[in-house]
C-alpha cells in the first residue's frame, strides 16, 4: 500500500501521513482537539476537494499548526505519494 | 533601503507564524542552507501556502532560493513567485546566473501577471563572486549585495573569525560596488547569537567599511542592528543644522558657508541629507 508523510511534531507543526483507501478517510488527533477538531477537518476536507482527491486516507497528529501549515503539510504528503 | 535583513528557515511553522513581529527591515525566508536536502518540498510548500495568506506583511518579504547551479531552484521559483513576495535573495551568485534568473522572473510575471516587478539580492560568497562585484550590481533587479562571509572563508580556505580581518577585502569591495550604485551593501551575518558585545563590534567594523545594514539569524541580534546601522544622535542633529544652514544661505545665493569653523559645500550637504533621509524613513527623527 502507498504511503507517505510530511510535517514533525514539533510545536506549531502537524504530521500528516497518507494511505491509499478506497473512499476518504480522515483521522486527526491534536493537542487543541477539543477546540479546532472541526477546523483541521475543513481544512483537510477542503484541500482534498481543491485537489479532487477521493481516495486516501489522512492521518494527522497535530501540534498546534495554523491552517497553511496543515494544508502545506497535506500537499506535501500528497505529491510525495504521487497524487 | 534597510537596516537589518532577519534569516527565518523555511520549513520551520514555529518562526514562520511570527516573522512579522520580530521588527525586521526585511525578512529572509530560507529555501536554502537551513532546510534539508530531504525537506525541500516541505518548505517550499509551506512558505507558499503562508504566503497566499499573509498578503499585507508590514516588512520586505525575501525569499532565499536554492542556487542557480543546483536541481531545486526552478521548483522554488514556481512555488513562491507572486504578488506576495518582493525579493529574491541568489545564493553563491555570478553574473550568468543573474541573467538568467532575471529571464525566468520576467517569464514568471508576465505569466502570472504580477502587479510589481521583483527584485534580487545577491548573495557575494564565493571567491570569484567578489572579483565579479562590480559586474553583479550592474545586473537587472539588483537591489543591493549580502556579504556571505562564512561560504567566502570556505571559499578562501582561511579560517572565519569574530575580529573579520579574513572579509576586510569582501567587505571593501561589496561597499564601494554597492554605494557606487545607490544599493544596499548589506553585511554578513554575526554567528554567535549568544554574543552581544560582539555583535556591536562586528556592526562598527561593517559601518565602518561602509556597510549600510546587516543580516540577523536570530530575532535577538535586531535591536542591535536596527539601533547601530541608524545614525547617531549626534550626526542627525549636525545633519539637521547642516540642512537648515543650507536652506538660509541658498535663500540668499549663498552655495558654500562655514558652520562651527568647517566649510560646508555640496559634498558635505549630500552627506547630511543621506543622514536625515535614512534617519526619517525608520522614524528616529
Amino acid at each position: 500500500m502507498k504511503t507517505a508523510q510530511a510535517g514533525s511534531v514539533e510545536s506549531n507543526d502537524c504530521l500528516v501521513t497518507v494511505s491509499e483507501a478506497s473512499a476518504n478517510e480522515i483521522v486527526i488527533s491534536s493537542i487543541v482537539d477539543a477546540f479546532f477538531h472541526s477546523q483541521i477537518e475543513n481544512v483537510i476536507k477542503s484541500t482534498l476537494e481543491e485537489l479532487s482527491i477521493n481516495n486516501v486516507k489522512v492521518e494527522i497528529m497535530d501540534k498546534g499548526a495554523l491552517d497553511y501549515t496543515i494544508k502545506a503539510r497535506l500537499v506535501t504528503a500528497l505529491e510525495r505519494m504521487g497524487k | 533601503m534597510r537596516r537589518s535583513t532577519l534569516f527565518i528557515p523555511g520549513n520551520n511553522p514555529a518562526m514562520l507564524q511570527n516573522a512579522d513581529v520580530f521588527g525586521a527591515d526585511a525578512v529572509i525566508f530560507d529555501l536554502e542552507d537551513a532546510v534539508n536536502i530531504t525537506e525541500k518540498d516541505n518548505a517550499r510548500n509551506l512558505i507558499h501556502y503562508y504566503l497566499a495568506t499573509h498578503s499585507n506583511l508590514p516588512m520586505e518579504v525575501v525569499v532565499r532560493i536554492n542556487g542557480l547551479d543546483t536541481t531545486f531552484y526552478q521548483k522554488d521559483l514556481e512555488a513562491i513567485v507572486s504578488d506576495n513576495i518582493d525579493t529574491i535573495m541568489l545564493p553563491k551568485a555570478r553574473v550568468e546566473y543573474l541573467v538568467k534568473l532575471d529571464e525566468i522572473l520576467t517569464r514568471l510575471e508576465k505569466e502570472r501577471k504580477l502587479t510589481k516587478k521583483i527584485k534580487v539580492l545577491p548573495i557575494v560568497e564565493l571567491a570569484i563572486s567578489v572579483l565579479e562585484v562590480n559586474e553583479v550590481v550592474k545586473c537587472p533587479r539588483v537591489d543591493g549585495v549580502l556579504l556571505g562571509a562564512e561560504d567566502l572563508s570556505s571559499d578562501m580556505e582561511v579560517t572565519r573569525t569574530k575580529e573579520g580581518k579574513e572579509i576586510q577585502y569582501a567587505r571593501s569591495a561589496v561597499a564601494m560596488a554597492c554605494k557606487a550604485y545607490q544599493l544596499d551593501a548589506i553585511d554578513t551575518p554575526f554567528t554567535d547569537v549568544n554574543d552581544p558585545e560582539g555583535l556591536c563590534k562586528d556592526c562598527g567594523n561593517a559601518i565602518s567599511y561602509g556597510m549600510n545594514a546587516k543580516a540577523a539569524i536570530h530575532p535577538n541580534q535586531l535591536d542591535t542592528i536596527n539601533e547601530l546601522f541608524l545614525p547617531t544622535e549626534k550626526l542627525i542633529t549636525w545633519a539637521l543644522r547642516v540642512e537648515k544652514a543650507t536652506a538660509e544661505y541658498a535663500a540668499k545665493g549663498i552655495g558654500v558657508f562655514s558652520l562651527d569653523g568647517k566649510m560646508i559645500d555640496k559634498p558635505v550637504m549630500e552627506r547630511a541629507n543621506k543622514i536625515l533621509v535614512k534617519a526619517r524613513k525608520f522614524g528616529a527623527i
